[in-house]
């Protein structure tokens, strides 16, 4: 399964955020979405989603135009992992979670136990199996971004869009995150997701989409899109890209050497 | 009577045993006992699950029928139609299109009003809505006949079962089924959509269709008891609320828990409104009387999230 963005135009009437945007998630690949604060990098997200209305170009699945799909094809298809958020009734984790059966469910249906056992699954999956019973307006929001994505996981849907799936967290659930993103895309899961960080993409992007002025400046394997001039001209800063003996590269912004 | 005759009447009734003559007993055992704890628990079931529906949809424990306007919406139409003496069910008819037109209205305001915390818009929207609805019932009340129509306003909009007729219940029940019938279908997806409109499409709702079947089940449910038996207030506010604080806020199981506790709770508020003084109570002050203090009660423990 393939999600396709042609020319693609995002932002709201009379208000453009981007346009002629070309982007394409398949399977077992982890798209990573850089850019700065305002670069529309949700816009986009919620454009490829179908949530708001392509403003030029358009959106397709497998050569399916997104708009000539019902909500529930899209959603079996491709599944949507928000910013954490605290919900406004306290459900439980696991009730949370079954609400990602909805596409697979008819209108009038309720989940049955073939829903709970998903559900169940992607938690155990998530490693967070002994949430299932927590209220998820009381528990981290680490373990709540962790319920999102298992709730995309429910979904059963191919490809998984993550807006911001590391934000606001600390830096081992960040790791966490990171770490099932890449054994998602191991099973086959096509993921884009957006970050603040580009040690992100080094950690488990197999492409870089750099957004900037409304538009994608540069699009490609991680190591050859992060060049420190580009970094630079996005994000104002001097930074410094190293490869480290251990294989990894890092960024660290460029803030003048410093007398220890 | 005592509980003997009246169980005995009843018996005799289900046995398809008709007596031979009509007793005192069975008048008011049939035409105004019973429909009257029938009514008490549609109204309060009927009330409680519109409210639980709002709630969800709204996303704010603190809407209700009363807050959103629909009560004092249904309550302009229903005044209309005994202003212009029509039949119940064409009360319930101008009750419902007012109703809605008045969510309508409300959602109208709260939706052009931008850049404010939507919950407090969405309840003032509501206030103020509601409030033009009662200054068109006044001015329907100036204008009604004083002798005939003008008490049965009045004593209407203060709430009560005191009037309620067998034939009431026959055009009500349909009606407030028709309104609860999606309600109880749907019950399930609420949950989704209370997640919030983005949300509940991503995960493959239709979400604005599924919210105007759910407003519109929700108003005609509200409608068709507030028709009968006027503005009976914090009943849809309350209830909901307790019913989550026992099962938890799963529509699936909040459903049937609010229509319950609706059902219990307003045929016992109606109880004693019969009998807690010589002159009947009605029922609109009693429980206004027990749900603005819990109402408080609510607001002030709702930084520690909703129960």
């Amino acid at each position: 399964m393939r999600l396709e963005a042609k020319r693609l135009g995002f932002g709201y009437p009379g208000k453009p955020v981007g346009r002629d945007v070309d982007l394409a998630i398949g399977a077992g690949e982890v798209v990573c979405l850089l850019g700065p604060n305002g670069s529309g990098k949700t816009t986009l997200f919620k454009t490829l989603l179908g949530l708001l209305p392509a403003q030029g170009g358009e959106v397709s699945i497998d050569g399916r135009r997104l708009a000539d799909l019902a909500r529930a094809e899209v959603a079996r298809r491709v599944a949507y992992v928000p910013q954490a958020h605290a919900a406004h009734f306290p459900y439980t984790v696991l009730d949370m979670v079954v609400m990602g059966r909805t596409a697979h469910l008819g209108p009038f249906a309720r989940p049955g136990p073939r829903d709970h056992g998903a559900a169940m699954a992607a938690l155990e999956t998530l490693g967070i199996a002994d949430l299932a019973g927590a209220d998820y307006t009381r528990i981290s929001g680490g373990q709540r971004q962790l319920g999102l994505i298992a709730r995309a996981l429910a979904q059963a849907a191919p490809l998984i869009v993550m807006d911001e799936p590391t934000a606001s967290l600390d830096f081992g659930n960040q790791a966490l995150v990171l770490r099932e993103v890449r054994a998602l895309a191991t099973q086959g899961y096509g993921i884009v997701l957006s970050t603040h960080d580009p040690d992100h993409a080094f950690a488990c992007g197999t492409e870089v989409a750099l957004l900037h002025d409304g538009g994608l400046v540069a699009h490609g394997p991680p190591a050859a899109v992060l060049t420190p001039a580009r970094l630079a001209a996005v994000y104002g800063v001097p930074v410094f890209v190293e490869r480290l003996a251990s294989g990894h590269t890092v960024c660290a912004p460029d803030l003048g050497a410093r007398a220890v | 009577m005592s509980l003997a005759d009246a169980l005995r009447a009843v018996w005799n009734r289900l046995s398809g045993e008709i007596p031979p003559a009509e007793t005192t007993l069975d008048t008011v055992l049939f035409f105004v006992r019973l429909p009257r704890v029938a009514a008490a628990m549609l109204v309060g079931g009927a009330l409680a699950a519109a409210g639980a529906a709002y709630q969800g949809l709204f996303r704010n424990p603190l809407v209700s029928p009363d807050i959103l306007g629909v009560s004092a919406g249904a309550g302009l139409g229903a005044v209309l139609g005994i202003f212009l003496s029509l039949p119940v069910l064409g009360i319930q008819l101008l009750a419902f299109v007012i109703g809605l037109g008045t969510v309508g209205l409300v959602l109208l305001v709260a939706a052009s009003v931008r850049g404010r915390e939507p919950v407090l818009v969405l309840v003032l929207a509501g206030v103020v809505v509601g409030a033009l609805a009662g200054s068109v019932i006044s001015l329907l009340k100036v204008l009604a006949d004083p002798y005939d129509q003008l008490p049965a306003i009045t004593f209407w909009l203060l709430g009560s079962l005191a009037a309620i007729k067998l034939e009431d219940l026959t055009t009500t029940v349909p009606v407030a089924a028709l309104g609860l019938v999606p309600l109880a279908l749907l019950r399930w997806r609420i949950n989704v959509l209370s997640l919030g409109d983005e949300e509940a499409r991503a995960l493959g709702i239709n979400a604005a269709r599924l919210r105007m079947v759910v407003i519109a089940a929700a108003t005609l449910m509200t409608a068709s008891v507030v028709a009968i038996a006027g503005i009976i207030g914090w009943v849809g506010l309350i209830m909901p609320h307790m019913a989550r604080m026992l099962v938890g806020p799963n529509f699936d199981r909040l459903l049937p828990a609010a229509i319950m506790l609706g059902a219990g709770y307003l045929l016992l508020v109606d109880t004693l409104a019969r009998t807690i003084a010589a002159v009947e109570t009605p029922i609109g002050i009693l429980t206004a009387f027990v749900g603005a203090p819990v109402f408080l009660w609510l607001l002030a423990r709702s930084r520690h999230g909703w129960a």
